[in-house]
């Protein structure tokens, strides 16, 4: 089986092209940075099996950040029969350099043109011909997202006319090469020695540490390696890469021509409005919110609709299990425990996940949150952060361990701990409904005004970004500290989403993401609270004890012994918080006749519910212990359980500590 | 003149980066060296950081780092 790498800058498509290539849906999106790990997949062409490797994104082989460090050790340092590198076909150019980092490594490169279609759009003209020519390997133009050019990239597979222009340095970057290279010949066998006298010229720490380590040999401590090493070093500077991007303008010059000079200007005309000081910021909080009424007018009928199916349905339900002849107390623990819960789960969480993610899918698709960032930075230089923080904050809407491992794209160790630590603050998809159906059935009503809705739930995330603000701060002021380091951000033109691809892929993802958890955890949760509320101890169920004990406690920051275990339960999907405060109020006995969603609220307010809690829970909901799933990540993204415990500790106190003040105030009015 | 006096529309061409090696090499790496051209295409908000139309692409870097970066105006 041949093992084929794509590389290439990020944000050319390689990912669209790993997927057109396997038929697997590896998640792609308009910003660079999508991609931080490497993913696999197979597949056969013409009787021959491939293996391939979607790499994230680099912009060269000298490594900056986590992602680009697992993209270049790939190429360095792994076995593979082909690197295919995708480029951007609108700017080349600076792509070009990656080519030639590459092809100092191997020679077995297929350069893969994509974008092509949008190259066209703009006017620019590319002689594929006579680059491949010029560089000496195959070379493909593709539109991936088309899927044109795909199979003449696969016809090129086995292609083995590999014959790579020989890359010439200035004199004396050649003459130290050569002086090097006799030394190293037989110490790095595995190695191009060419490749590796150009890196020891062009020292650079972490890739110096990667070749030490996979020789098993520290080349400098090599006396006479050493020696002429510093001979070298002192006999002039060496610009290896300058040479490189040199290199490729000129190449560039030779295959491409520009019909039209100013092809930049259309996407330049929209940027201008969002980023202008005047809209600037509005306009982002305005399309947050016009996401969230389309979430949340959309989620309602949905959520009524699958409510209403489920009660028809459990009727039949239960006269199927009494038609079995299972014990009553089973029926019970099925119908009310485990049925009730995940009916829930389905029903009320579902349908505002569903909506979400797929439509902030688009606006990332868009590439819209570059822009974001952009805007936001200087807020985050101010709190010593950095702005590409607010990319990791984007994919913590969707789910913070996605948040948490794409801080990767952080080049500073201390600032990407930062947004790691903070990302819990923006409500993920699972938290996310949670609000919702606070706030409709709470504070608004099914029918009420979703435009209120709106509001209470822009002021709740704003609040989440205000915290991260303050807590990043607080932290590079005292644990993290340090000063902002540098930092460089392309902002990717406008692309056209494929609008329905996207709804129909992302709504599909949900839903059987949704389903899945909700089977794993909430049926066992279901299960639980219901035991609790149904064995009993000197005729007190195990429930009433544990939450008599814990009462005072959720009395003092507004909540009750009830909503706390729901959290704690919650603690392996959040979106079960609701649904587990609900079963578990109606298993106690205050029982309501539930027809619809209305009657939630009737069940809350006969448990002691008032404003004040609502508004406790919902705070509570923002800042609490993030999710199981994300706890996991983020001990394995920063190695350390101290920093993951930090990361427990510090939004919990954060939110007991707020909910306490609320609640005193309230009780104060 | 540096790279951060620029205002919107203005090309120029770079003469020096005395940037340290970190920021050089991410500059580098998205083929900003002397003798580049470059034009100021945007400002965020806050006018800090500022986009850069860099051999085709649109790149944002913050004021310390542009204003280690000497340009002549075309
Ligand atoms: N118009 C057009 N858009 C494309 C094409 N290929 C990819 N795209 C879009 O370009 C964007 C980036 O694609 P990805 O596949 O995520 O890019 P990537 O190289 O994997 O990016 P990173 O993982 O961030 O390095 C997405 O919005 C794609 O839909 C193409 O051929 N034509
Ligand atoms: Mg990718």
């Amino acid at each position: 089986m041949k093992i084929i790498a794509l590389a290439g800058n990020p944000n050319v498509g390689k990912s669209t092209v790993f997927n057109s290539l396997t038929g697997l849906h590896q998640h792609t999106g308009n910003w660079p940075g999508k991609t931080v790990s490497n993913a696999s997949g197979k597949f056969k062409y013409n009787n021959k099996q491939y293996k391939i490797y979607d790499l994230p994104g680099t912009y060269s082989l000298i490594s900056h950040s986590e992602e680009e460090e697992v993209a270049r050790d790939f190429i360095c340092f792994s076995k593979y029969d082909l690197i295919i590198v995708v480029c951007d076909a609108v700017c080349l150019e600076r792509n070009l350099n990656l080519v030639l980092q590459t092809l100092e490594i191997t020679k077995k490169v297929i350069v893969c043109v994509n974008l092509m279609d949008e190259a066209k759009k703009k006017k620019i003209n590319i002689d594929l011909k006579k680059l491949s020519n010029i560089l000496g390997v195959p070379v493909v133009g593709t539109s991936a997202r088309n899927k044109n050019g795909i199979n003449e990239l696969l016809d090129n597979l086995e292609n083995t006319d590999f014959n790579p222009i020989e890359i010439k340095y200035d004199e004396e970057v050649e003459d130290a090469i050569n002086i090097l290279i006799p030394y190293l010949e037989d110490k790095v066998k595995v190695l191009n020695p060419r490749w590796v006298a150009i890196n020891l010229i062009n020292y650079e720490e972490s890739l110096y540490k990667k070749i030490t380590s996979y020789l098993n040999y520290d080349l400098l401590k090599d006396k006479i390696i050493k020696n002429q090493l510093i001979y070298i070093k002192e006999n002039g500077n060496y610009n290896i890469v300058d040479n490189l991007v040199k290199k490729s303008e000129q190449i560039t010059k030779e295959v491409i021509s520009y019909e039209n000079k100013n092809y930049k200007q259309k996407d330049l005309k929209i940027d201008k409005i969002t980023t202008s000081k005047l809209f600037g910021i509005p306009l982002m909080i305005a399309m947050l919110m016009v996401i969230f009424w389309l979430t949340i007018k959309g989620a309602n009928y949905p959520s009524d609709l699958l409510f209403n199916f489920f009660s028809f349905l459990e009727i039949y339900i239960l006269k199927f299990l009494e038609f079995l002849n299972i014990p009553q107390f089973l029926i019970d623990l099925l119908i009310s425990g485990v049925y009730k819960v995940l009916s829930w789960v389905v029903a009320v969480m579902l349908p505002p996940m569903a909506i979400f993610f797929p439509l902030f899918t688009l606006l990332e698709d868009l590439g819209f949150l570059p822009r974001i960032a952009f805007n936001l930075d200087k807020m985050f230089k101010k709190c010593r952060a950095c702005g590409k923080q607010a990319l990791t904050m984007c994919m913590g809407f969707g789910c913070n361990a996605v948040g948490v491992s794409g801080a990767r794209i952080i080049d500073s160790p201390r600032e990407r701990l930062i947004a790691i630590l903070t990302n819990v603050f923006v409500p993920c998809n699972g938290r996310f409904p949670t609000m919702i159906t606070l706030i409709t059935i709470f504070f608004i009503g099914i029918n009420g005004n979703s435009f209120l809705s709106v509001i209470i739930l822009t002021m709740v995330i704003l609040l989440g970004f205000l915290l991260t603000f303050l807590v990043s701060y607080f932290l590079s002021k005292t644990i993290l500290k340090g000063v902002p380091s540098s930092f460089t951000l392309e902002l990717p033109p406008y692309r056209k989403p494929q609008i329905g691809k996207v709804i129909i892929r992302s709504i599909f993802d949900r839903i059987l993401f949704v389903l899945g958890r909700a089977v794993v955890v909430a049926v066992p949760a279901g299960a639980l609270i219901w035991l609790l509320a149904n064995l009993h101890i000197n005729d007190i169920s195990l429930l009433n004890h544990i939450c008599s004990f814990l009462d005072p406690f959720g009395k003092m920051i507004g909540m009750d012994g009830v909503i706390l275990i729901s959290f704690i339960l919650g603690f392996p999907a959040n979106e079960i918080v609701i649904p587990i405060i609900l079963m578990a109020y109606m298993s106690t006995g205050n029982l309501v006749e539930y027809e619809s969603l209305e009657s939630l609220r009737t069940i809350l307010v006969n448990n002691g519910w008032t404003i004040t809690t609502a508004i406790c829970v919902l705070i509570f909901s923002l800042c609490h212990f993030p999710c199981s799933t994300t706890c996991l990540t983020i001990k394995k993204e920063t190695g350390s359980y101290k920093w993951t415990l930090l990361a427990i500790i510090i939004p919990t106190l954060i939110g007991l500590l707020l909910c306490f003040l609320i609640n005193n105030i309230s009780n104060f009015i | 003149m540096y790279l951060c006096d620029m205002e919107i529309g203005d090309k120029a061409i770079i003469k020096k980066i005395v940037a340290k090696d970190n920021i050089k090499r991410r500059l580098l790496d998205i083929g900003l060296i002397e003798g580049t051209n470059v034009e100021c295409v945007l400002k965020s908000p806050f006018n800090d950081p500022i986009a850069y139309l860099i051999r085709g692409a649109i790149i944002a870097i913050r004021k310390e780092d542009c204003n280690k970066i000497e340009v002549d105006l075309i």
